[in-house]
């Protein structure tokens, strides 16, 4: 927790309101998300008990499971779901645009747009995790099979939950979080996964302040919890009677008609208040500009998405259930560059997470007062263009002469600091030598240098090309990280590997 | 009764002190600083009466269906006198399990609440005596699992009886602590918060037996600091057995006990008229309780019947948003005080010239970049 965010919470907690700690949106936001809101049956390892789907505020399905424990059922949802997820992400399969790589000598196609998933909380990224490993290896075939488009949904959602984990990534939001990005509230990060509470600091209703909405929406008899386990209030009082009067309804059709829709009933009645919340959150962050590096950003999902989908046309087999030791250092080592270059581009699209970096010392913000655009270094075996300029700034300067520093305003040059100064009034002279960003010439094209007068942040972030890692192959495994793997890696390994025992019997009542 | 036992049942009230188990314990060592919950856990006080009483009504539900579950999976994995549970363990521990082997239900006569005192006390008796005379001599002593031990500890100067649900299992010449519970291992992980509370409750028993065997005269190192967890596998309800390491939460756990206030020296601190009476009056009882300092932790929602109550009083103070915030913010404590540092109108204590100075910053370079100024 950055100072700066600390205090923006405690000006929220003052102010009955939360306060905002971003100036843009740092996440793409689909014109046409794919809302997904789960609930979880208590005590199972990740039952679907129901779910509200749908890309449009008033395009809600809702989907339920009346006895969770039972398999059949759990893969019918499966199905179910299958059957609005798919043709979703399908829709998105439409116009590509040609991608230079490898210098502009070859050329990619990617699609236009891609899918964006988004659920309440982390839970819900959780569970989509979860259900995309208990279904993604599912067998069509053999003594339990399961619909065909079981396995796929599985293998897409389990492609929207590794995505989740790469910081930047708009692929699958948790409203939570994605608010809490840009909105400070006056509680804490623990009470902060609660949605209702979130947004009861964001927007309280009339007459209230944030503190006592987000009181208010704790209470689950008045605000349902957003998921996905369920309160166990309504479990006891309400889900545990209704499953088993369905239960109970056996052949009886009627009654487990009746059954049946008191189910959707008591369901949709836990779920409709979080689709509502949901949707609000999406349009408080729609309201806000999006940074300049998103659409940058959001190219790398569809890019994924392009590649995921490519790789399931071509017959690939579904993830892995854990990842051999070169895979996992790869992830790893993707995951952290990830993780860096964001923590860049934020700063350099919105000067209040500059301010952060600010009051870390990575950053200053000064006054250009001298320039001198024409320098020319020709000590070297070629004369080399170095414009010099002078900065005079009245914060700390934390970086030592000879520091590369750079400036948002020019991405591709570098500054490097030349003299330090110490000025009147507790000002700071700095004295700073520029390459890069300027052309080939020895004269510099106009807007390349800064103009005396202009005023610039530098900081030592750079959003400069993070050279890639190299790996092992997985043959080639060290011996410190388990060796080869034992069997051969299949570079293609056969769809739906052996999965071993099936895990339970379909009419088996599991409890 | 001694006096601090008459102090205590004053406090509580009329009614019968709250059984403790390791899930309390483990809690109340996750905030050992905070006195009005030692008093209250002391005096085995009724905090979900209490929290109800006083307008904050603690919000720990269980589900029907979990609890289902979890009996379930545990009598599944218990059936046919243990042999599966042995097997998996046995296997878990690389031993042998083949050969004679037995099953000891220490907890078959009681299954009262609230406990019967009589029937509790001779439960213990029993238990100590069993495990006492049944502790390992040697790699050879046929395997025996003890199921549903009642065992005693120390916490805060006040005898704790534990109400496990676990089995002690003797195996290859120690006793291996064997918790059961059903939250899933899926790919050979499990949710890394329900396996952190599992290992802090298994250490309480580890600790737990291993005063026990201490106390009749074995080597407690008898008892290993490996316990054995047992979850459904996947997502079914196969068992699956673990093995975690508690050393560390041991370690954690005995500093915490030795570092809890004796209760004694707590109960000379209170007002006279101190009381956790729930049939108090409201106002009375809000006083009553806020005569003793608590330590509002946002952790303490998850863990303390009394959160909702503590958080409602430490509202204005940065605690309340969470250790990091108010450590980010140079550990001032009240929010009030924050914001008049920050905007320069409060000068400070002179020990807080640096966090006035982090937070005035702080405060120029937010409203700056909120103005629109160019980064």
């Amino acid at each position: 927790m950055s100072t700066l965010r600390a205090l923006a919470k405690a000006q929220a907690l003052a102010a009955g309101v939360a306060q905002p700690v971003a100036t843009v949106r740092h996440l793409h936001l689909s014109d046409r998300p794919l809302v997904l809101v789960p609930l979880t049956m208590a005590g199972e390892a990740n039952a679907p008990l129901a779910a509200l789907v749908g890309d449009a505020p008033d395009a809600a399905r809702l989907l339920i499971v009346p006895q969770p424990r039972n398999r059949d059922q759990r893969f019918a949802f499966a199905a179910e779901l299958a059957g609005i997820v798919l043709p979703y992400l399908d829709s998105f399969r439409g116009d590509t645009e040609a991608v230079a790589v490898d210098r502009g000598r070859d050329v990619r196609h990617r699609y236009v747009d891609a899918p964006q998933l988004v659920v309440p909380n982390p839970g819900g990224v959780t569970f989509l995790r979860l259900f995309g490993r208990s279904t993604r290896f599912r067998r069509t075939d053999g003594d339990y099979p399961v619909h065909p488009a079981v396995p796929l949904l599985g293998r897409w959602l389990t492609f929207f939950a590794e995505r989740a984990e790469q910081p930047g990534s708009s692929a699958l939001l948790a409203l939570t979080d994605a608010l809490t990005l840009h909105w400070a509230t006056g509680q804490s990060a623990v009470e902060d996964q609660h949605l209702p509470a979130v947004l009861g600091w964001l927007d309280p209703p009339p007459g209230l302040t944030g503190a006592q909405a987000a009181a208010r929406a704790e209470d689950p008899a008045r605000c349902p919890p957003a998921g996905p386990a369920t309160d166990p209030e309504f479990d006891n009082r309400v889900l545990a009677p209704a499953i088993a009067a369905y239960a109970d309804a056996a052949d009886d059709e009627a009654a487990r008609w009746s059954a049946y829709a008191e189910l959707e009933l008591a369901l949709r009645g836990q779920l409709a208040p979080t689709w509502e919340l949901v949707w609000r959150g999406l349009g408080l962050l729609a309201a806000l500009p999006p940074g300049a590096r998103v659409a940058g950003r959001w190219a790398g999902d569809r890019d994924a998405f392009t590649g995921y989908a490519e790789h399931v046309d071509a017959g690939g087999g579904p993830q892995p259930r854990r990842d051999g030791a070169v895979a996992a250092a790869v992830r790893l080592h993707r995951l952290e560059r990830a993780a860096a270059s964001y923590a860049v581009q934020r700063a350099y699209d919105d000067p209040l997470v500059m301010a952060e970096h600010r009051l870390a010392g990575e950053a200053f913000v000064g006054d250009v007062t001298l320039t001198d655009p024409a320098r020319v270094d020709d000590t070297g075996k070629r004369p080399v263009l170095r414009p010099r300029i002078q900065v005079v700034t009245t914060e700390p300067v934390a970086v030592p002469v000879g520091a590369t520093l750079y400036s948002p305003a020019r991405p591709g040059q570098k500054a490097r600091v030349v003299f330090l100064t110490p000025a009147a009034d507790g000002k700071t002279e700095v004295v700073l030598e520029l390459s890069g960003g300027m052309g080939r010439g020895l004269t510099a094209p106009p807007g390349t240098v800064p103009e005396v007068g202009e005023r610039l942040c530098l900081t030592t972030l750079s959003d400069g090309f993070l050279p890639a890692g190299s790996f092992p192959t997985p043959e080639e495994t060290p011996w410190t990280h388990g060796g080869p793997p034992a069997a051969p890696v299949l570079s293609d390994p056969a769809p739906g590997p052996a999965v071993g025992p099936a895990d339970g019997d379909p009419a088996e009542e599991w409890a | 009764m001694t006096s601090t036992a008459r102090r205590l049942a004053e406090i509580r009230g009329g009614g019968a002190p709250r059984r403790h188990n390791a899930r309390t314990t483990a809690a109340l060592t996750g905030n050992p600083g905070c006195d009005r919950r030692a008093v209250l856990d002391s005096a085995g006080a009724d905090k979900p009466g209490l929290a109800e009483r006083v307008g904050f009504p603690a919000r720990f539900g269980q589900s029907r269906f979990a609890i289902t579950r979890g009996n379930a999976f545990e009598a599944l994995v218990k059936a046919d006198g243990g042999a599966e549970l042995l097997r998996l363990v046995a296997e878990r521990l690389g031993v042998d399990s083949t050969g004679p082997a037995t099953w000891t239900d220490l907890g078959a006569e009681d299954r009262g609440d609230p406990p019967d005192a009589t029937a509790q006390f001779g439960r213990a008796a029993r238990s100590r005596a069993a495990l006492a005379a049944a502790a390992p001599v040697g790699a050879d002593d046929p395997a025996a699992l003890f199921d549903h031990p009642l065992l005693g500890l120390d916490v805060a100067g006040q005898r704790v009886h534990l109400e496990p649900d676990l089995v002690a299992a003797r195996l290859a010449g120690r006793f291996h602590v064997v918790e059961i519970k059903s939250f899933p291992v899926i790919d050979g992980q499990a949710d890394p918060g329900k396996v952190a509370a599992a290992a802090i409750q298994s250490a309480v028993y580890v600790l737990a037996l291993r005063e026990l065997l201490a106390a009749e005269g074995h080597d407690a190192a008898l008892v290993s600091s490996d316990v054995v967890l047992v979850c459904p596998r996947d997502f079914a309800n196969r068992p699956v057995a673990s093995l975690v390491d508690v050393r560390k939460q041991l370690l954690v756990l005995r500093r915490q006990l030795d570092r809890m206030a004796r209760v004694d020296d707590l109960l000379a601190r209170l007002p006279a008229d101190f009381t956790a009476d729930p049939s108090t009056d409201p106002e009375r009882l809000r006083r009553s309780l806020t005569s003793v300092p608590a330590r509002y932790a946002p952790d303490c929602l998850a863990a303390c019947e009394l959160a909702y109550f503590c958080r409602h009083e430490t509202r204005a103070e940065t605690a309340a948003l969470g250790r990091p915030v108010r450590e980010a913010l140079g550990g001032v404590a009240t929010v009030a005080e924050v914001l008049a540092l920050a905007a320069g109108s409060d000068p400070g204590a002179p020990g807080q010239a640096e966090a006035a100075a982090l937070l005035r910053a702080a405060a120029r370079l937010r409203a700056d970049a909120l103005a629109g100024q160019p980064a």
